[in-house]
């Protein structure tokens, strides 16, 4: 028993960093509709700022402490959102008016560009992230095993989750956001700045792909300019799999990805993780094809 | 109009296929009759990973061939001309050795090939070279299958078997382990075949194998098999692997309060490994081809010159480099030629060589049989515990 909720601890931690790179993929959709496929490498971006912040933080703040760590995932967030919003700019915004077949493949070529401007750059080789947030003893209840890191990522998941709906629920720009999701012309029509709302939204989504790559990158300390490719996949399923363009559905489809994963690689076979978490995603896509959460909609021909 | 377009698909096809057949023929031509002798050097082609996952392990495997290359030359060369070495990187990924290794040998000419580190690439490169009839000796590739692609493939390095035996009896008599757990990566030859030579050794020399998991190369979260593994109660890890994994499996396995120790083979030797693994990997042991603290005045002089040269202390990939590369120069020099199948049959007869790594003997199948290293991890350092022959 002990060991099944060591397992759900351990997948809780994965699902909650690929819940955060979802919420990016689901708002850009959700007033797109189309997918980023650049926001993986944005999340490694996000990890290299922080990699490269760390010891320029180190000289102004006491390192590691919860403060070094905090001023590290902020900043990079902040930049984060600069690329992001810059990004948009530059490769997708020219192409508005083009069929969407076009922004698709350009988000793969921006994709590519970052992954080996990366390797070019930082280089190819795995880089040691340093130590930012202290790691405290294990706590141990009962043969049970949770780490500090495991617990921060937890609580930064919750915390940034809980500012999305506040933003996206109470705010003007949240409110302007759902608005163009619901009808772009309408909105536009309403003298909401579309473009304002569009950057808005991208510096939003690689925010917190940059907080998830800062997560990713405390627990798993080895970080290179492909890192990316993976997480950004599994997360873009989690959306989908939480029915895409809805925001609890991302954050749910991420825990239920990392969840699954684990449990496959503890019990069933490491080597068939993968495919059977996938398969688990046909089967649900199969039985309720607008995802779990999703809402269906009604296509006027 | 419809005529006049057809004609030119047909005739711009036709131009495609003359462009390409012209373009295969020049590429195929090799630059002189007598290859890499044409000019006043000696041409050795070198493929490593010097960027990528294993990037380590092809920048000192590198390091060690140029100081090889730079002492050879340094002695007047062989038979009176000088080495150039030509390296190519294949960025530690699947597929760029082929391309590489074929344009060392076609474009650039090269009458031997040293390299790769890590199996899986090496053999990639071993029939390449076996078509072509140039020689390629690999400085650490230790699966058994890479030499097995053809008479013209040797290693400088002992084999898996050799090393999953050795490990299997240092667990058994050293560390006194019954029960052992095994988390191989399922991408790579290295690791499966080594496990595979460690559980036989391990189970006729009376432990058992108590749990089994598996993870991908380039995975960064192992918490799923650990915790699975910690279940089991082993009372050591064994973890054939490279080092990025093995820095993260250790570090992920102590967070989870497993405190047994893992071990594993030269797959470890890195300088990136205790950066990644830290305190974690205290205490824990990996078997390799030599240690920078041996006393003998092959490894010290080496020791000494790649020092001055790199302001770093050598590992073993790099003494095998130095190695490779030396043993290359003492076939040419008694085969008194380039030639690649006179080359290829001084190596095959190479006998107590005095290599950094020990003395290599290559046996039938052109596999070097030397003794083992075990280095443990002590306050961050690699240290060394004992040597194990053949």
């Amino acid at each position: 028993m002990s060991e099944f909720i060591q397992q759900l601890i351990n997948g809780l931690a994965l699902g909650s960093i690929l819940a955060l790179i979802a919420l990016g993929y689901t708002m850009v959709y959700g007033i797109l509709r189309f997918i980023n496929f650049a926001h993986g490498d944005i999340f490694m971006l996000g990890a290299f700022a922080g990699f490269y912040l760390a010891p320029k933080v180190a000289t102004v703040l006491p390192t590691p402490s919860i403060g070094s760590g905090l001023a590290v995932m902020g900043i990079s967030m902040a930049i984060c959102a600069g690329l992001g919003i810059v990004i948009e700019r530059l490769a997708y915004r020219p192409l508005r008016s083009r069929p969407k077949l076009t922004v698709l493949i350009t988000a793969i070529g921006v994709s590519l560009f970052l992954e080996y401007t990366g390797q070019f750059v930082f280089g190819a080789a795995p880089k040691k992230f340093p130590e930012i947030i202290p790691v405290y003893p294990i706590m141990k209840l009962g043969g049970l095993s949770v780490t500090s890191n495991q617990i921060i990522v937890l609580a930064v998941t919750l915390i940034l989750l809980l500012a999305l709906r506040f933003i996206v629920l109470k705010t003007k720009i949240g409110m302007a956001m759902r608005a163009l999701a619901f009808n772009p012309e309408a909105a536009a029509l309403m003298g909401i700045n579309t473009d304002v709302v569009i950057s808005f939204t991208f510096g939003l989504g690689s925010a917190l792909a940059a907080a998830a790559g800062i997560l990713f990158a405390v627990n798993y300390p080895a970080i290179d300019p492909l890192m990316g490719i993976l997480p950004g996949l599994k997360a873009f399923v989690a959306a989908v799999l939480g029915g895409i363009g809805n925001l609890p559905g991302a954050a749910l489809g991420g825990v239920i990805i990392g969840v699954t994963e684990t449990l496959v690689a503890g019990y069933i076979s490491s080597t068939y993780r993968d495919a059977i978490a996938f398969g688990i995603l046909i089967l649900i896509l199969l039985i309720k094809p607008s995802g779990l959460l999703g809402k269906k909609e009604i296509e006027k021909v | 109009m419809q005529t006049f377009q057809a004609i030119m698909k047909i005739w711009r096809g036709q131009f495609l296929a003359a462009a390409v057949i012209a373009l295969f023929l020049t590429g195929c031509n090799k630059p002189s009759s007598a290859p890499g002798v044409g000019g006043d050097t000696i041409k050795v082609g070198e493929f490593a990973s010097m960027t990528g996952s294993e990037a380590t392990f092809g920048q000192s495997s590198h390091k060690g061939t140029a100081l090889a290359i730079d002492d050879l030359n340094a002695a007047g060369g062989v038979l009176g001309k000088k080495f150039e070495l030509l390296m190519e990187d294949d960025q530690s990924q699947a597929g760029q050795p082929a391309t590489v290794v074929r344009k060392l040998i076609s474009r650039d000419g090269v009458v031997a090939i040293l390299g790769e580190v890590a199996s899986s690439r090496s053999l990639e490169a071993a029939p390449i070279c076996q078509q072509n009839k140039i020689p390629m000796i690999s400085p650490s590739s230790t699966n058994p299958k890479v030499t097995e692609a053809g008479d013209y493939i040797f290693r400088v390095c002992f084999i898996d078997p050799f090393q999953g035996t050795v490990m299997a009896n240092f667990a058994l008599h050293t560390l006194h382990l019954k029960n052992v757990a095994v988390l191989t990566d399922v991408k790579s030859d290295y690791s499966l075949g080594l496990a595979k030579f460690f559980k036989e050794g391990f189970i006729a020399g009376g432990g058992k194998i108590i749990a089994e998991q598996n993870y991908s190369g380039g995975d960064k979260d192992f918490n799923a098999q650990l915790t699975s593994l910690k279940s089991s109660k082993p009372d050591g890890i064994f973890v054939p692997g490279y080092y990025t994994e093995a820095g993260l499996i250790a570090l992920q396995a102590k967070q989870l309060g497993i405190n047994v120790p893992l071990f594993g083979g030269d797959g470890w030797e890195s300088s990136s490994l205790v950066p990644i693994g830290g305190a974690a990997l205290e205490g824990d042991y990996f078997s390799t081809h030599y240690s920078p603290e041996d006393t003998s005045p092959a490894v010290q002089d080496f020791v000494k010159k790649f020092k001055a040269k790199y302001k770093e202390t050598p590992d073993a990939m790099a003494a095998l480099g130095y190695d490779s590369a030396m043993i290359l120069a003492a076939a040419m020099k008694s085969a008194g030629t380039t030639d690649g199948a006179k080359v290829r049959d001084a190596l095959a007869a190479v006998k107590d060589f005095s290599g950094v790594t020990g003395k290599i003997t290559m046996d039938a199948n052109r596999n070097a049989s030397k003794p083992a290293v075990i280095l443990t991890i002590k306050n961050g350092e690699f240290k060394y515990v004992e040597t194990i022959s053949p």
